[in-house]
């Protein structure tokens, strides 16, 4: 079997040796064109004068777009048809695009979009959270209130309370490959799109609108991207359908890419949110009330900022029991870029606000903060008996699979917690210039999209009848290594090995109506899927060969290459020749939806997800007192990967995540001016973890265990959660930060060496 | 204009305009996808080859290379790093091993920089690799991958130094309309002075991104690296001379014997890539109030010599910046050379920036401080980040000298500091922090005097 076996990425071998194409990287036919957007240096406002005659006249161009221009929809937005491919008159952010210039060469339209003449009327811009709450600017009608008790009697009753505030910062997702498309116009209008994206029939239905056409004369290829993390879930729309316009107009292939500068200042980020609380605990340190109001900036559009902040919300107790608590949450529109799904998708954001207040409580009642987690943690799901119901979330999910109390506790002994803590507090009372600090926080993250449809997947698996396998799902492959994974069940299913299967581009010609690849789903989905599919196949085999053997169907057995049916053993090219030669379809498509969940977003009740992954870590770090400096010394992570399909994959991503949920809230610093333009739109002025940020010390394993759902193998989704294991590096700052003073510190994030040394002074006021 | 070079191995000649990158002359002219563009500013490394000449190899970022640079010289890419029946290097055997690629695309860059370091036997990974940017990985499997492929031999097809074309080959001229190139400081004090809106183009770490950011009509360029007279370090007992297109690797490993504040600091500008590329003549000339040469030089009390048809001028380097964007040179002059009076060494250097490698400075604080019998003989105080020019704080070098060094001297001269300086907020910082953090430099390096530890990037856990 090849599942479970710590097999290389696919295209190791590719990306070792560059032959590894992106979209970029396609040759493309004579004459293709090129495409930039001219974009608004105006935050709000309307556009008055707009004098393109410098863009029409600079060289190469071919032709210049406007809203007028358009022949259908001029939308490219993922859910509210509010955000426009172009701006008809209003602009809303600054980098909104006005028009798009077609040129002959990449340069030469990046060139000749810098020379237009626009003119605005401005008006007020909304920038900040506190802005939009004095406008009232806002999505959605009111805050949306998700509640179990009687969070304010439980807070007047509790023998203890505090309140509090937390800054949280947004975070560009700096996929190494910037957002690419290229649309090759074919006969009779139909338009064929290659795009780096994670949603490829999203892409099909923008274009589809935007061309007029039905879907089916659209076709979406990805074969992968170079990085996603959820900015590549909708933020690829507009560059898809604008060649696919330009394309149809000019009867020429049109190719799009942003430079960097455009990528960062056009599209959408992780969002950012101000948590502010107020928590009532009893003197052991259980929260006994919980009162946590989320503010979420969500910028100029919607795109998929609802979702986001339900997740936020859905993820606002992480692993502990509340039993009286009310999360209020608001949708808060702004003059910058529409924020969109970044890894975790709010759910980040609302954990990270429940592990501040856990470490509040932990520090008015001089607490270490690992008791208090101990203390408050959900009961484990493996106690619960018939006569003992589970523990529900204040959304009121039953949580059944309850395991960190076990994995906290393993982490705590393997990473000699206690032991350093001491150590720490010793080297701290000898340092007066440099403090250190130590935090250990756990992960709850739950699995499924909260919008229960898009749980579904879809496969097609062709045998050919020399035994090699066509494989395709609905999927795509940004680096987390899916395509292995699935690619994985398949060789399992026909107990062949990975050689045999030839994994394929994602298209939407071949699996139709997909969800795109987010909310960490990828595996189970698809591996599922394609198992379905694979084993329709193998059945087809087995119920022929039994009828010629005389044995049983499940009896014929599928096994490392060969294929033993009674007496007799067969290669499964044999086999598949055979199939053939009896007429008998040797291709089937496989289907997969999760069951057992149903959810009311607006009520806040039910079971929106499958089941949950957990993981912990203990970051320890070092600040200098003078300057707010900090480096991470030491990270070990335990993480709940289930019965992982391939733990070296795995760990990649929970070391990638780890490193890029700890540069989040640290040296990832998005800085807007007062006019609203963006000062951090490219690597050098926005930091990214380089290679010396990551722990110097980094012990990741994999927690020992299978998923109890029934999922692909028992494996557990793993995309997502190990970001948040970035958590434990921020608050091992705070912790670093509390040994300068009495007070507790407050630390925003990202905690630059500016934010922590103000955050010292904090620590230090009396 | 042509270019000749070898490429992977081949001699090829490329006709392009003078400011074409080589990324785009590799990915749009050659087909050669392998390199990529993360950035086209030379902060990510998706786009590093190796360049090899007469000095030996190192990476460089291809998105702000003009291929006049590398006339003469052998570039190696991404293609070029199995040998030719297609065996993996050993870098790509161990990053194919350790998973050290997820998505892929920042792997290119990552297994020349990686073959490049390999290739001159560097072990220093974090340094080396600070340069390329991973968003997957963590680069924890990278690491991995390097340090496994430290003992592996090197493939006999990395040599490219037995190939490099020799100088009579090349002898063609690597300008535009027939004019020759520059090859000796007259000739090209002779054509600044007929070209005074000229670019003079040097390592083009910044140049470069006028042309791929900016879109900027340089006018008549000349580029700077066939004149040798103007590259290299020449110690003597009472100075040491680095000439203007000396590269910040070059200076690092001139000087690191006899300043090692000043290498420190230097091993944190840029990256390898940049270092590579960048000249410190280029880093004074463009009068950047936040490039990290200045304000160690001018602690160092160098002097900056200036040459024109007119003759050759020096003048203390604090001197030659007048204001923001405004610099003490004749449009006719430029940068000849810097020399750094040799005296003991008591050159503290202190770097504030949001990411520890490849990050401008917020505040860059430079110190040089004699202290003889417990008093303050001498202070030099050079910030970056702090005014519109690399600048004293001459209020706190005046509270300090003359008194002993003591805290409450630094106290003096850190409440003098808010005299000199009015900071800038900006993307960076905030003008009170940049204040704060210059100050508490100044008792950061009275700290480290008594031994304290004070230096983050010395603790383990």
């Amino acid at each position: 079997m090849s599942v479970a076996k710590p097999l290389p990425h696919d295209a190791a071998h590719l990306h070792v040796t560059g032959a590894a194409r992106y979209v970029d990287d396609m040759p493309t036919p004579t004459g293709t064109l090129h495409l930039a957007f001219g974009l608004s240096t105006s935050a709000s406002g309307s556009i008055t004068a707009l004098d393109l005659n410098a863009v029409r006249d600079a060289p190469g161009v071919v032709a210049v777009l406007t809203a007028s221009d358009l022949p259908f929809a001029n939308d490219v937005s993922p859910s509210a048809h509010d955000e426009p491919l172009l701006a008809t008159e209003a602009v809303h952010y600054m980098g909104q695009p006005v028009f798009a210039v077609i040129a002959e060469t990449h340069l030469q339209a990046r060139f000749a979009a810098r020379q237009a003449r626009i003119e605005f009327v401005e008006t007020t811009p909304i920038f900040s959270i506190e802005e939009a709450l004095a406008a009232d600017s806002r999505f959605e009608d009111g805050p949306r209130i998700y509640e179990r008790g009687d969070a304010a009697g439980a807070l007047d009753a509790a023998e203890n309370t505090l309140s509090g505030s937390l800054h949280i910062g947004g975070q560009e997702h700096f996929y190494l490959e910037g957002q690419a498309a290229l649309a090759l116009p074919g006969e009779d209008g139909d338009m064929h799109v290659i795009s780096s994206t994670q949603h490829p029939t999203e892409i099909q239905h923008k274009v589809a609108d935007a061309i007029g056409l039905p879907m089916h004369a659209v076709r979406v290829e990805t074969r992968r991207m170079g990085g996603g993390f959820g900015g590549k879930e909708s933020q690829g729309n507009a560059l898809a359908v604008a060649c696919a316009v330009a394309a149809r107009l000019t009867g020429r292939p049109c190719k799009m890419r942003y430079d960097r500068d455009d990528d960062m200042i056009v599209t959408g980020k992780r969002h950012d949110f101000r948590i502010d609380y107020d928590v009532g605990f009893d003197d052991e340190g259980h929260i006994t009330a919980l009162d946590v109001r989320h503010f979420t900036r969500c910028g100029w559009a919607l795109d998929l900022s609802l979702p986001v902040a339900d997740r936020a919300m859905l993820h606002a107790d992480n692993g502990y029991w509340l039993p009286d608590v009310r999360i209020e949450s608001h949708r808060l529109r702004t003059n910058t870029q529409s924020a969109t799904a970044f890894r975790g998708f709010g759910g980040p954001q609302g954990m990270l606000g429940m592990e501040r207040i856990v470490d509040h409580v932990a520090a008015e009642l001089g607490h270490d903060p690992l008791v208090v987690r101990q203390k408050n943690f959900y009961a484990s799901g493996g106690h619960i008996s018939g006569t003992m119901k589970a523990q529900t979330t204040p959304y009121g999910q039953p949580v059944t699979d309850f395991i960190l109390d076990g994995l906290v506790e393993q982490l705590r002994a393997r990473s000699d917690y206690d032991a350093r803590r001491t150590a720490i507090a010793e080297w701290n009372a000898a340092n007066p210039v440099l403090k250190k600090g130590i935090a250990l926080t756990p992960v709850k993250f739950g699995i499924s999209f909260t919008l229960t449809h898009l749980n579904q997947a879809g496969a097609l698996v062709h045998v050919y009848a020399d035994g090699s396998i066509h494989l395709n799902h609905g999927g795509t492959e940004m680096g987390q290594g899916l395509f292995q994974k699935v690619a994985q069940v398949a060789a399992s299913r026909f107990g062949v090995p990975l050689k045999a299967i030839k994994i394929t581009a994602t298209d939407t010609a071949k699996v139709p109506n997909t969800s795109a690849t987010a909310a960490s789903s990828g595996s189970d989905l698809n591996g599922m899927a394609v198992k379905a599919a694979c084993d329709t196949i193998r059945d087809r085999m087995a119920e022929y060969l039994a009828q010629l053997h005389q044995c049983r169907p499940d009896a014929v057995k599928f096994e490392e290459g060969r294929v033993q049916a009674g007496k007799a053993d067969y290669s499964f090219a044999e086999v598949a020749a055979l199939i053939h030669q009896a007429r008998i379809s040797l291709s089937a498509t496989g289907f997969y939806k999760t069951p057992d969940i149903e959810w009311d977003r607006i009520k806040g009740q039910g079971r929106p997800f499958f089941y949950f992954a957990y993981g912990a870590a203990v970051s320890e770090v070092v600040v200098d007192t003078l300057t707010g400096e900090n480096r991470i010394l030491r990270a070990d992570i335990l993480h709940d990967a289930g019965a992982s399909l391939n733990p070296a994959l795995d760990i990649g991503q929970v070391e990638g995540g780890y490193v890029q949920g700890a540069g989040w809230l640290t040296t990832e610093e998005l800085v807007w001016d007062d006019q609203g333009r963006l000062r951090t739109h490219a690597p050098s002025t926005y930091k990214i973890p380089a290679c010396a940020d990551r722990p110097p010390v980094f012990n990741v394993a994999l927690w020992e265990g299978e998923n109890r759902a029934d999922t692909i193998y028992k494996s557990k989704a793993v995309g997502e959660p190990p970001l948040m294991l970035g958590i434990s590096a921020f608050l091992a700052l705070s912790d670093a930060v509390s040994a300068c003073g009495p007070t507790f510190p407050d630390l925003h994030a990202p905690a630059t060496a500016e934010a922590v040394l103000a955050a010292i002074h904090r620590a230090r006021d009396v | 204009m042509h270019t000749t070079f070898l490429l992977n191995g081949r001699q090829v000649t490329a006709d392009t305009s003078p400011t074409t990158t080589l990324l785009d002359w590799l990915r749009e002219d050659q087909h050669l996808t392998g390199t990529k563009e993360g950035c086209n500013e030379g902060d990510c490394g998706a786009c590093s080859v190796i360049v090899t000449d007469d000095s030996g190899a190192r990476a460089l970022n291809a998105c702000i290379l003009f291929l006049p640079q590398i006339e003469g010289k052998a570039i190696r890419t991404v293609e070029g790093i199995a040998a030719a029946d297609g065996t993996l290097h050993p870098i790509q055997k161990a990053m194919v091993k350790h998973h050290g690629s997820q998505c892929g695309f920042c792997t290119p860059g990552f297994i020349t920089t990686m073959a490049c370091a390999h290739l001159n036997g560097a072990t220093d990974h974090d340094t080396q690799l600070a340069g390329n940017l991973c968003r997957c990985t963590g680069y924890a499997p990278i690491i991995r991958a390097a340090k496994e492929a430290e003992t592996a031999p090197i493939p006999d097809h990395m040599h490219d130094a037995r190939f490099l074309l020799t100088k009579n080959t090349t002898g063609h001229a690597p300008q535009e309309r027939g004019a020759e190139p520059p090859t000796t400081p007259d000739a090209l004090a002779t054509w600044l002075d007929q070209n005074p809106d000229g670019t003079l183009i040097a390592g083009a770490t910044d140049v470069g991104l006028w042309v791929t950011k900016q879109f900027r009509e340089l006018g008549p360029v000349a580029f700077l690296n066939r004149i040798p007279d103007l590259a290299g370090v020449t110690i003597t007992d009472t100075e040491i001379r680095i000439g203007a297109t000396t590269t910040l690797s070059a200076l690092h490993s001139a000087i690191a014997t006899h300043y090692p504040a000043f290498a420190e600091l230097i091993r944190r500008y840029g990256s390898v890539q940049v270092r590579n590329a960048a000249t410190i003549g280029g880093n004074i000339a463009n009068g950047s109030p936040i490039g990290d040469g200045s304000p160690a030089l001018i602690a160092l009390g160098a002097s900056l010599h200036l040459r024109s048809v007119d003759g050759a001028r020096s003048l203390p380097l604090e001197d030659f910046f007048v204001d923001y964007g405004k610099q003490d040179r004749a449009k006719n002059e430029f940068v000849e050379a810097i020399t750094i009076p040799r005296a003991g060494d008591h050159l503290r250097c202190y770097k504030l920036s949001k990411r520890f490698d490849q990050d401008i400075s917020a505040v860059c604080g430079c110190f040089w401080i004699e202290v003889a019998d417990g008093v303050v003989t001498a202070a030099r105080l050079a910030f970056g980040g702090m005014a519109g020019t690399p600048k004293r704080a001459a209020g706190a070098e005046a509270a300090l000298v003359g008194n002993p060094w003591s805290e409450t001297t630094v106290a003096a001269a850190m409440t003098a500091l808010s005299q000199d300086f009015t900071p800038l907020s900006d993307m960076r910082a905030s003008a009170s922090y940049r204040m704060e953090a210059a100050q508490n430099m100044l008792l950061r390096a009275w700290l480290e005097d008594q031994g304290q530890m004070i230096d983050v990037l010395q603790v383990t856990a």
